[in-house]
């Protein structure tokens, strides 16, 4: 199979797999890279999923499973890959990955999440997998009965909380926050408190984990008095935010300081054809919805952009003939009589092309030209511009043919 | 590859001389299902030096916090019954498994 394809979407979340839905079923040849062995990103680590709209009886990752089926139903192509660069030359861009798989594409969605953000505390590394943990549902069975310290308040740290009581013998959360303050939404906060097996720790942080090969207590620091406390436990989650992984795209699209992609409401980069949409996306609310939105709106933005950048390119770059661009719109009444104007000149007699470009549905082109004002007629030869007119007359327009 | 449980564990693995490669895993663990088409793979091709067992963490749980195993996926390596090796992390991939069994044969 060749590796070209119309679409490449890097990252099998749930923004990802949304852009493959819209994507694939608008017949572009969709590719999903997924870094990992299981498609789904975050959602697939978590338990609950009470809030997608829609789906009131699913779990997190049956939800991501029926996101992925629904991408093949209209043969979107899953492969392997962690991608670590991406070339931009105009239409063609370049994924490679770190397997040294080479794949070409039209445009490029960037869906690649973020990571669970690490606290860098004394013991949490040593200790991953025996007892550090960033993943509820991986590790649950192994807590049964046992003592589990969760550090962090958001809707995560909350939300796996409650599903780790259904194991554990008994949960401590390491607040940061005055007692009775945590960042989770309400309704998730009554449900910790009201759980009896949940108990909380105020103003406080893990400074440490201790264990000889397996975690065994965690240090616990109040951040008002000062006094340290090691709190004895089996388990230490972590669920204090999350980071993007971008290093690669540093001098390709620009990023935020934090590392997200820096993207408008078209989920557009600073590079055209490119889109960056779901947590990966410089943006407030990261939900699997926005997510899934972010991913629709990425996929139909793409498809205007092949179909515009590849008209463009037949029809006026590669043209042996003079091209004269008009650009338009419905709303102007100008604009719309020099359409009529130049219709009726005759100008493939005259050995031109005539181009129409409606300003309002293809900003890509406009843009790049500078439009501001319309009508605007440009006269373009073997690709560059060669005159520019802007609000003209029918004496301009003779006058350059 | 070897099922094992509490009744077969010392005599398998701890009392087993040479190499033994145990893959601790679970139902409710997707990343272990996953990896395990792929650990069966390496015990085609590695199982004439390496001994492949593995191990179903429910109802063993004890036995699997007495190894220190407090996360899934878990291979752990053993050599004449010590425990040489714990590669753990949702990070982990097939390549460093058989990473680590060429370092023992």
């Amino acid at each position: 199979m060749s590796n070209t394809y119309d679409l490449i979407i890097v990252g099998g979340g749930p923004a990802g797999m949304a852009a493959a839905i819209y994507g694939s079923r608008s017949r572009l040849n969709t590719l999903v890279l997924e870094a990992k062995r299981k498609t789904g990103g975050q959602p697939s680590t978590y338990h609950d999923m009470e809030n997608y709209p829609g789906v009131p009886g699913t779990t997190a990752s049956e939800l991501m499973d029926n996101f992925r089926k629904h991408a093949e139903k209209f043969n979107a192509e899953f492969k392997r890959g962690e991608v670590t660069n991406l070339e931009v030359n105009g239409l063609e861009k370049i994924v490679s990955t770190k397997k040294g798989g080479e794949y070409k594409a039209k445009s490029v969605v960037l869906a690649m999440g973020a990571e669970p953000r690490k606290l860098g505390i004394k013991g949490e590394e040593e200790l991953k997998g025996k007892g550090v943990s960033y993943c509820a549902t991986c590790d649950a069975d192994i807590f049964e009965e046992l003592d589990v310290v969760v550090i962090g308040n958001g809707n995560s740290a909350v939300e796996e909380s409650i599903y780790l009581t259904k194991f554990v013998n008994k949960l401590t959360m390491i607040v940061i926050h005055d007692e009775g303050v945590m960042d989770a939404e309400k309704i998730l906060q009554e449900k910790a408190m009201e759980n009896e097996k949940i108990d909380f720790v105020w103003n406080s942080v893990v400074e440490e984990i201790k264990g000889d090969g397996m975690v065994e207590k965690a240090v616990v620091k109040n951040i008002k008095t000062g006094e340290t406390q090691e709190i004895d436990c089996h388990g230490v989650f972590f669920f204090v935010g999350r980071v993007p992984n971008t290093e690669f795209l540093e001098g390709t699209v620009e990023l935020t300081e934090n590392g997200y992609v820096k993207a408008n409401d078209e989920m557009e980069t600073s590079r055209a054809g490119v889109y960056a949409v779901g947590d990966v996306r410089n943006k407030v609310v990261r939900q699997v919805v926005t997510a899934a939105g972010d991913g629709a709106n990425a996929a139909v933005m793409a498809q205007g952009y092949i179909e515009e950048e590849e008209y463009w390119q037949n029809n006026v770059l590669k043209s042996k003939k003079p091209v004269l661009v008009a650009f338009w719109s419905v709303t102007n009444q100008n604009s719309m009589d020099m359409i009529t104007e130049l219709e009726s000149m005759g100008l493939e007699d005259k050995d031109y092309r005539f181009v129409k470009i409606d300003t309002y549905k293809n900003r890509l082109i406009s843009n790049r030209y500078d439009i501001e004002e319309i009508p605007t007629v440009i006269k373009l030869i073997e690709g560059e511009v060669e005159e520019r007119l802007v609000d003209l007359s029918v004496e301009e327009l003779q006058e350059i043919i | 590859m070897l099922e094992l449980g509490k009744d077969n564990f010392e005599e398998k693995v701890l009392n087993s001389e040479g190499t033994v490669l145990v893959d601790f895993w679970s139902d409710s663990c997707d990343l272990c299902l996953e990896l395990m088409p792929d650990v069966e793979e390496l015990a085609e091709e590695y199982g004439d030096k390496v001994k492949f067992a593995k191990l179903n963490i429910k109802g063993n749980r004890r036995l699997a916090i007495s190894q220190k195993v407090l996360g899934l996926p878990s291979i752990v390596l053993y050599e004449d019954g010590e425990k040489t090796e714990h590669l753990t992390g949702d990070d982990l991939e097939v390549e460093d498994i058989e990473e680590a069994i060429k370092e023992r044969i």
